[in-house]
């Protein structure tokens, strides 16, 4: 079998195409966007399939949508926030069904790298009624991808892939198999199981609750959730998912003899595979990654009279951030090691900031200007390389919640008697979930300023394509109804200071809405077309 | 066998290019590997850092555990010290001595160098200096490659090999500019060490 060095979200994305995608889609968001960064390079490479970026993460779901229902095996991945904007399509086509073959990749990222919470999608999984796997290594992101998409099309259902940063964001070898061709023929689904209309879906969920035995069966049966029992020894038993399982085989050496174990990688839960783990040991101590979702369902409100649960509920596993091997051997027990050790030496952090020469930089200056004549403003923002507009020299921004929620937060704002209300936010943001609540402050002439930073790109996440840039985002915001007097556009650079200023100055003091776009290249991209 | 590195330096100094060529070549020594590596906001300027475990058996852990690496790995002398927690007592640093000042509380050059030499085995590469030398600034990565794989249990072909792999779509000469800059690292090394 031939090897090839991938990273966690490649070995997805290869093991895609290995089992005859059809159709990718995707939006940026860290921990996920490498899968279709690499499906893009593949299909670049004159494969033939689909691979797109989208302009969100529902869009990127109902698009898959389409190509299931069309007979042909379909994938969508994204960061689990991008599932939140996902959530209508994911929830709903666990009703409507997989006809061609739906793999939902979600990758979460506890420790909050990169990301404003830490939410576990197995409980999506669990919400839909689908299928989950949580690989823990490379090869296994590889196999359970490709076993994904027959058991999508087996069951009738969409089948999700959780991911967590560190198997997406980590590098090893993987041996892949023989690639199968796509679906080739064109096969509709029928207007009763897609149509849900109350009448259909009614029946529909019903299906979809009737199929529940077939997958615990097929959860309990699957070499993914493996038991090992030691018959010697019934102090503890350990139940681990995901990569967890690593962190345990690590440190699990050092104990005198190894523990009853439970590697859970298939949801829903193997039940008979817990209790025959439970029943033979005295102390139960549950490693996961993320939320304390296996944790939760074992202990239930009684817990287990007579055993000894332990986790991230009695404190035994810290309940946020990240799980180190470090952490998972203290819970069993084993002493901590320590390194070399920096005595009194301060060490300054280094947080992420700003490029130097960046156009966010220049607006932000420009802005914290003008807006020194405004007591009582405030600035909502959003997501992106912006959002570090938080932090000193600028301390420009105020908050960052969501996906294009500064537009509709200023509008609250404004309406709640904030004066004046800004809105900053990037130009592929605003594609993706600031376009609607512009349309809402156009419809009520709110009292407020956004300005949108058209650097091109999607800047945080590497440099993907933004659907809403340049004259054609002019056109989008004229077409949207924004009063042509009152939608500006400033080039962000040191000279043009005095200038931007003042166009921002006069804006904010125009009581209606208005818009300003920055525009001007992410340097990052601008470096990278020079040297290639 | 089993070789832990933590790979350290600033967002933008290319610390996953020197991961590459260390994975590629473990991989063509037949060895197991795993390299935890960053990506996203901190890539902007910040610390960044990577695990890369080598080892002639199967290795569970994308992490290494404090206190198990053999080797601190990084192309900035402040990002040297913030993993000291995980180096082996006897474990080796292989820093570069030229600093990258993006932060208004940079301590004092001298102070963390002296810090460094608490490490019973460290070897500090002016990278500056000899990427410089090699044709290129920003070949600083390969320079400390260079120096590191003196220590590495890795075949020195193969891991020129994978520098050519890396650089070859830049063109023929970044791909000597990077050799000459490992060349000049490893010469380094082996003098001070």
């Amino acid at each position: 079998m031939k090897k090839v060095v991938l990273l966690g979200d490649e070995a997805v994305a290869l093991a895609a195409v290995h089992a005859g995608l059809t159709a990718g889609y995707s939006y940026p968001g860290t921990p996920a966007s490498e899968i279709m960064e690499y499906l893009i390079r593949i299909s670049e490479g004159g494969k033939k399939f689909i691979a797109k970026w989208c302009v969100n993460e529902k869009v990127a779901c109902e698009e898959a949508l389409g190509v299931s229902f069309a007979g042909k095996r379909a994938m969508v991945s994204f960061k689990h926030v991008g599932l939140n904007v996902a959530a209508d399509p994911f929830i709903n086509s666990a009703i409507t069904g997989a006809n061609g073959g739906l793999v939902v990749v979600v990758a979460d990222d506890p420790g909050m790298h990169s990301s404003q919470d830490e939410q576990d999608s197995r409980y999506y999984a669990d919400f839909a009624r689908i299928l989950c796997f949580e690989p823990s290594n490379h090869q296994e992101a590889y196999d359970m991808t490709r076993e994904a998409f027959d058991l999508s099309e087996r069951f009738g259902i969409p089948v999700m892939i959780r991911l967590v940063t560190r198997l997406a964001h980590s590098r090893s070898s993987v041996a892949v198999r023989e690639p199968r061709e796509q679906n080739h023929k064109l096969e509709y689904g029928r207007w009763e199981d897609w149509t849900l209309l109350p009448v259909n879906a009614r029946r529909r969920f019903r299906i979809l609750l009737d199929r529940q035995k077939e997958l615990k069966d097929y959860a309990e049966s699957c070499p993914y959730n493996h038991l090992s029992l030691n018959q010697a020894d019934h102090r503890l038993g350990v139940v681990v998912s995901g990569i967890a399982y690593n962190y345990f085989r690590e440190v699990a050496k050092g104990l005198s003899s190894e523990p009853s174990y439970l590697k859970i990688s298939t949801y829903p839960f193997p039940e008979n595979k817990l209790r025959q783990l439970i029943g033979q040991a005295d102390e139960i101590l549950v490693i996961e990654e993320g939320y304390p979702f296996i944790e939760r369902f074992i202990r239930g409100v009684m817990g287990i009279p007579g055993k000894k649960i332990r986790g991230k509920l009695d404190g035994s596993l810290p309940l946020t951030g990240e799980l180190t091997p470090d952490a998972v051997a203290k819970a069993l027990g084993l002493p901590k090691k320590t390194g070399l050790k920096i005595g009194e030496f301060r060490l300054a952090g280094r947080p992420p900031q700003l490029c130097v020469g960046c156009p966010h930089a220049d607006t932000f200056k420009a802005l914290n200007e003008a807006l020194k004549d405004f007591p009582g403003s405030n600035v909502f923002s959003d997501i992106g390389c912006y959002t570090l507009g938080a932090l000193p020299p600028y301390n420009a921004i105020k908050t960052c919640v969501c996906m294009g929620a500064s537009v509709s937060m200023a509008k609250g704002g404004a309406e709640a008697g904030i004066y004046p209300s800004v809105a900053v936010i990037g130009d592929s943001t605003f594609a993706h979930s600031g376009i609607t609540p512009l349309l809402d402050a156009v419809y009520s002439n709110t009292d407020m300023t956004v300005i949108i930073l058209d650097n091109g790109t999607v800047a945080m996440t590497g440099g993907q394509p933004s659907y809403g840039t340049g004259e054609p985002l002019v056109r989008l915001l004229e077409g949207l109804g924004v009063d042509k007097n009152h939608l500006k556009i400033i080039i962000p650079l040191p000279k043009n200071h005095q200038q931007n200023v003042s166009i921002i100055r006069d804006e904010l003091a125009y009581h209606g809405l208005s818009v300003i776009v920055a525009r001007r290249e992410c340097i990052q991209i601008l470096g990278e077309k020079k040297r290639s | 066998m089993k070789y832990d590195i933590i790979l350290a330096g600033v967002g933008g100094q290319g610390i996953l290019s020197i991961a590459f060529v260390i994975d590629n070549a473990a991989l063509e020594d037949g060895l197991f590997f795993k390299q935890a590596e960053v990506h996203g906001m901190s890539q902007r300027g910040g610390a960044v850092q990577s695990h890369l475990r080598l080892s002639s058996a199967e290795i569970f852990s994308d992490l290494i555990p404090l206190g198990e690496a053999d080797m601190i790995l990084s192309v900035e002398p402040l990002e040297t010290l913030r993993y000291f927690d995980y180096l082996k007592p006897q474990g080796a640093v292989v820093s570069s001595c030229t600093p990258y000042v993006n932060i208004p509380d940079y301590p004092p050059v001298e102070d963390i160098y002296r810090e460094i030499k608490k490490a019973p085995v460290h070897v500090l590469i002016d990278a500056e200096k000899l990427a410089k030398e090699a044709g290129s600034l920003r070949a600083q990565n390969m320079v400390m490659l260079g120096a590191a794989s003196v220590f590495l249990p890795l075949k020195e072909e193969h891991l020129r090999k994978y520098i050519g792999v890396l650089f070859q779509s830049r063109g023929e000469q970044i791909v000597q500019t990077n050799l000459k800059a490992f060349d000049l690292g490893r010469q380094s090394a082996f003098q001070k060490h």
